[in-house]
C-alpha cells in the first residue's frame, strides 16, 4: 500500500507538470495554482539524480552522503527529545492522574504552552546553549535543539497516557483493592498494562513532534550539522540548484518515518498477545 | 468464631444531600464458616452494597463487620477473602496462569510457589491445559472458572462473588453451580453469594438472605434443607421446589412494598 500511494504521487506530481501552466496560473484573480516550470517543481529524476551527484563542485562529498551525515545528526536529537519529552509526559500523566487537583491545575496551562509558536521560543531556548550551567554541567548549544523536541512531543504523550491511565475499568481497580494492593502496584500491575493501547497512538505522535521540533530548533536556531541546517542552505541555493532542496526534505521527511517506525514495531511487539481488534 | 460478623450496619451515600440515598439500614447477619450464604433481592435492595461492606471496599456508615473475628479492613490487608464478579475481569495481557497468580504476586510469593499454586489451582478448575493461553482465548464459562481459580488462589477461608454467573448462559450456569460446590466442599470455603436468580440461590445455598429496597434492608432469612450433597437430581427434588416457593413468597411481600414505596414517593413528588 505504501508503496502504491508513493506512485500516486509521484505520478501526480510529474501529471500537473505535464499539464499545468509554467509561470503558474490564475483563479479568480489570485495566483493559486503553482508554476510546473522546472525551477519551482523540479522532475522526480533529477531530485534522485541529484543525491548521487557532489554536494559542490569539486567536492568528493556526495549528496546523499550528507543528507544521511544530517539525517542522523538531527535523529540523534531527536532521540533525545523524545526521550526527554516521554518522561515527562508520562511523569505528568502520573502525577494527574493521581491527583486531580494537580489535573485541574496543571492541564490548562499545557494546552496553553502548545499554542506557543515554537518558532518564538526556541531563540530564547538557543540563548541558554553554552550560558546555562546545570549542576556543573554546561549546557550544549545541541542540547537546545532536544529541548524543543521535547517540547513538541511531550504533549500528546502526557494527554494520550492520562487517558489511558483512566482506562482501566472501575471492576479491575476494585478487585486490585480487594487485594489491598497499593497505588504502586496498581499503576505498575492493571494502569499501564491497559493504558498501552492509549499510549501507541500518543507516542507516534510524539516521536513525529520531537523531529518537527529539532528539525524547526535547526532552523531557526542555526545550529550546524542536522537536517534543519541542510534544508536552509540548500533553499539558498534553489534558484539555481532546484533539485537540491528536495534531497533535503525527503531527507527529514525519512527522519520522521523512521521514528514512526520503531513506534509502530513496539506497538506490534507490546500488543502481540492481546485481542487483536483492540489493536491501533 | 463466625466466618462474617456484620452487626447493625447502615450504609448512606451522599448523606445530607439532596442526592442521599439510603443503600443499607441497620444490617445483621451472621454466617457460620464452611456456610454458602446468598443475598437474593431486586436492584437497589443494597445486596452488592452489603458485599462491599465485607470485602471493605466500602466503609460502613455506622455498624461494625468483622470478617474471621477481624475487622473487615483488616481482613482485608490480609486477604482473608477472595472476590468474583459478574465479569470475569481477567487481564487481557496476563496469561491465564499470570492472571491467577495476580494476588499471590501482590502478596510477594516467589516465583517458583506461584508456579505451582497456580497450577494446583488450574486442575481445581479443572482447565490444566490452558495455563498459557491468553483469557479472550477462552470461552464466557472458562473465563469464571479462572477467575474462581484466581479468588481462591492464596487459600482464604471466604469467598465473596457478585452474580458471577449472571452473564452466562442457562447450560453453563448450572454447570458452574455444581462445579463451584465441589470447589468450595474440596476447600472448605464460606461462600456469600449475590445473585437475583431464586433457582440458583436455592441450589447452591444453606441460608438465602431475601431483601428489599428503599431503604435496603433484610426482610428475610430462609433455610434450604437439600442435604448435603446436592446433585443435579437435586433440580428435580420436591424441596427445592418448596425453597424456590418460599425464596418466591418472601420476594413478592418486598415487591409489594416496593410497589407501594414507589406510588407514594410518586405522590409526593407532585
Amino acid at each position: 500500500m505504501f508503496v502504491l500511494s508513493i506512485v500516486l504521487v509521484v505520478a501526480l506530481w510529474e501529471m500537473y507538470k505535464v499539464v499545468g501552466p509554467q509561470d503558474g496560473g490564475k483563479l479568480f484573480g489570485a495566483g493559486v495554482l503553482p508554476r510546473s516550470n522546472d525551477t519551482a517543481m523540479p522532475h522526480i529524476w533529477t531530485m534522485l539524480s541529484r543525491y548521487g551527484r557532489p554536494e559542490v563542485r569539486g567536492s568528493d562529498k556526495r549528496v546523499w552522503v550528507v543528507v544521511l551525515e544530517g539525517a542522523w545528526f538531527s535523529f540523534r536529537l531527536a532521540i533525545v527529545g523524545f526521550l526527554l519529552g516521554s518522561s515527562i509526559g508520562v511523569g505528568l500523566s502520573v502525577l494527574m492522574s493521581r491527583f486531580r487537583l494537580v489535573e485541574r491545575g496543571l492541564l490548562p496551562y499545557l494546552v496553553v504552552s502548545q499554542t506557543v509558536p515554537l518558532i518564538a521560543l526556541a531563540p530564547l531556548v538557543a540563548l541558554w546553549g553554552g550560558k546555562l550551567h546545570i549542576f556543573g554541567f554546561e549546557w550544549p548549544r545541541w542540547f537546545s535543539a532536544a529541548v524543543l523536541g521535547a517540547f513538541l512531543s511531550f504533549f500528546p504523550i502526557a494527554v494520550g497516557t492520562l487517558r489511558g491511565l483512566a482506562s482501566a475499568p472501575a471492576a479491575a481497580v476494585e478487585l486490585m483493592e480487594s487485594y489491598a494492593a497499593s497505588w504502586k502496584q496498581i499503576l505498575l500491575k492493571l494502569r499501564f498494562p491497559s493504558a498501552i493501547p492509549y499510549m501507541i497512538p500518543a507516542f507516534k505522535l510524539g516521536a513525529s513532534g520531537s523531529v518537527v521540533g529539532v528539525v524547526v530548533a535547526e532552523i531557526s536556531t542555526g545550529l550546524k550539522g542536522g537536517i534543519g541546517r541542510l534544508i536552509i542552505e540548500y533553499a539558498r541555493e534553489a534558484t539555481a540548484d532546484p533539485a537540491k532542496v528536495f534531497t533535503a526534505v525527503f531527507g527529514a521527511a525519512a527522519l520522521g518515518l523512521t521514528m514512526a517506525g520503531v513506534i509502530a514495531i513496539s506497538d506490534v511487539y507490546l500488543m502481540r498477545n492481546r485481542p487483536k481488534e483492540t489493536s491501533s | 468464631m463466625s466466618a462474617v460478623q456484620v452487626t447493625g450496619a447502615s450504609k448512606i451515600f451522599n448523606q445530607g444531600t439532596p442526592k442521599q440515598v439510603d443503600a443499607l439500614i441497620d444490617v445483621n447477619l451472621t454466617v457460620e464458616p464452611g456456610e454458602f450464604v446468598s443475598l437474593i433481592g431486586p436492584s437497589g435492595c443494597g445486596k452488592s452494597t452489603l458485599l462491599r461492606l465485607i470485602a471493605n471496599l466500602l466503609e460502613p456508615t455506622t455498624g461494625s463487620i468483622t470478617v474471621n473475628g477481624k475487622q473487615a479492613s483488616q481482613s482485608r490487608l490480609d486477604q482473608d477473602y477472595g472476590m468474583a464478579f459478574q465479569q470475569a475481569g481477567l487481564f487481557d495481557w496476563r496469561t491465564v496462569a499470570k492472571n491467577i497468580e495476580l494476588p499471590l504476586e501482590l502478596k510477594g510469593w516467589d516465583k517458583t510457589k506461584r508456579a505451582a499454586r497456580a497450577q494446583e489451582m488450574l486442575e481445581l478448575v479443572k482447565l490444566p491445559e490452558f495455563a498459557e493461553l491468553y483469557p479472550w482465548q477462552l470461552s464466557g464459562g472458562m473465563q469464571q472458572r479462572i477467575a474462581i481459580a484466581r479468588a481462591l488462589a492464596a487459600h482464604p477461608p471466604l469467598l465473596l462473588m457478585d452474580e458471577p454467573f449472571g452473564a452466562l448462559d442457562e447450560m453453563t450456569r448450572e454447570y458452574m453451580q455444581g462445579e463451584l460446590l465441589r470447589i468450595c466442599a474440596e476447600t472448605s470455603t464460606t461462600v456469600v453469594f449475590v445473585t437475583h436468580s431464586i433457582p440458583e440461590a436455592v441450589y447452591l445455598s444453606h441460608r438465602v438472605v431475601v431483601m428489599s429496597p428503599r431503604p435496603g434492608r433484610i426482610t428475610d432469612l430462609i433455610n434450604v434443607n437439600l442435604g448435603a450433597k446436592r446433585t443435579e437430581d437435586t433440580r428435580a427434588a420436591a424441596d427445592f421446589f418448596t425453597g424456590i416457593t418460599a425464596v418466591r413468597e418472601a420476594l413478592r411481600g418486598t415487591h409489594a412494598d416496593h410497589a407501594n414505596a414507589g406510588a407514594v414517593r410518586g405522590v409526593e413528588d407532585r
